[in-house]
């Protein structure tokens, strides 16, 4: 009768425009810049012992604001993990699925692939690249481009910062690799 | 001079002050430094990241299948959630800017311009990004949703990201940028 189901994925063009609105929400609401990595300097900043000058400012006064934001999205994903989704099958198209099954997925319940991403991955040569390796390029390539999808590909293409686009574009040249690369040899294929 | 004038004068050096350190922010890649907000203001900033993880997760931005099939070029859903999400940006931008919309606070809003340099730390650190975020399949703000969504081990690669950052601050000096 309502034609909608809160279950259901959402479509794209109406998650999209969703997203882009925080841009200007935090501007609004307290001249914020959109960005979400800059958080893990604030962790750095905030709890790890260094001298590095990288991390010496007033991470409360910058960041607070954005941790509170994080806190939120850990809060979100727990919401609309529980609440608002089923259990069903995640649904990419038949073509994207074909590929990943020559990859030698099997498992495509939920969000990410329970095969590749558990605890037990933890002891494999592969699960350590993946889960560890994936998260220190993450770091570090955020870190060094100063700023990650949200802060580059949302905030500063949309405020039409040509080193933002340069950031995007190096952001696809390392993910092609890593796609057509590097997950085929890790997966051993 | 009376009393408020001299306030009023006060008020101005110190703008000047603020102007300044923003300026001298955007050359050394320094945080932004805002005053420090208080616990209402926290609260709705954490709501707000409310919504953005629930929507997040709606859209399965978050899923590492979606960002193979990005990747794979084998479907429009990645793609258009970044162009429109783009795009309404933007669009909110120019309408803030031609309006002069200000913040809630009455700051004038503006986004600090990245400085272009040699350029080598945005393809290159774009390119280590990007390589991590294929093997990973989510970025920072979606492996938190994952976490709160019950993925656990991500745990570990949240942790792993804040050690990648901790080195890029060590190693900064040595880096072309």
């Amino acid at each position: 009768m309502l034609g909608f189901n809160v279950l259901a994925p959402l479509p794209w063009y109406v998650s999209g425009p969703l997203l882009g609105l925080f841009v200007p929400a935090l501007l609004l609401v307290g001249n914020k810049m959109f960005g979400i990595s800059s958080n893990l300097r604030h962790i750095c900043a905030a709890v790890l012992p260094t001298r590095a000058a990288y991390f010496q400012y007033n991470w409360r006064a910058s960041g607070a604001w954005n941790l509170s934001f994080s806190a939120g999205i850990f809060i979100g994903g727990t919401i609309a993990t529980w609440l608002l989704r089923d259990a069903s099958a995640i649904a990419i198209t038949p073509a994207a699925r074909a590929s990943l099954e020559a990859l030698g997925v099997r498992d495509f319940q939920g969000l990410i692939p329970i095969e590749l991403f558990s605890w037990s991955m933890l002891t494999t040569v592969r699960g350590v690249i993946m889960i560890i390796g994936g998260g220190l390029l993450i770091g570090f390539g955020t870190a060094y481009a100063g700023g990650c999808t949200s802060g580059h590909a949302i905030s500063g293409l949309a405020d039409l910062q040509l080193p933002s686009l340069v950031a995007v574009l190096g952001f696809f040249a390392g993910g092609l690799v890593g796609t057509w690369v590097v997950l085929p040899w890790l997966l051993g294929v | 001079m009376s009393r408020l004038a001299d306030d009023t004068l006060n008020t101005l050096r110190l703008s000047d002050t603020v102007q300044a350190s923003a300026r001298q922010a955007r050359a050394t890649d320094a945080p932004v430094h805002h005053a420090r907000d208080g616990v209402r203001a926290l609260v709705l900033y954490g709501l707000l990241g409310t919504l953005f993880g629930i929507v997040l997760t709606k859209a399965e931005v978050v899923s590492w299948f979606r960002i193979q099939e990005m990747f794979r070029f084998q479907s429009v859903h990645m793609y258009g959630i970044i162009a429109t999400a783009v795009l309404t940006a933007a669009l909110s931008l120019q309408i803030i800017k031609r309006f002069g919309l200000r913040a809630v606070n009455g700051d004038a809003i503006a986004l600090p311009a990245k400085v272009m340099g040699r350029g080598t730390r945005y393809w290159l650190g774009g390119a280590i990004f990007g390589l991590g975020w294929a093997l990973v399949g989510a970025c920072p703000g979606p492996l938190l949703a994952l976490i709160g969504g019950g993925a656990s081990v991500m745990i570990v690669t949240l942790l792993s990201a804040v050690v990648g950052t901790w080195a890029y601050g060590v190693l900064k000096p040595l880096l072309l940028h």
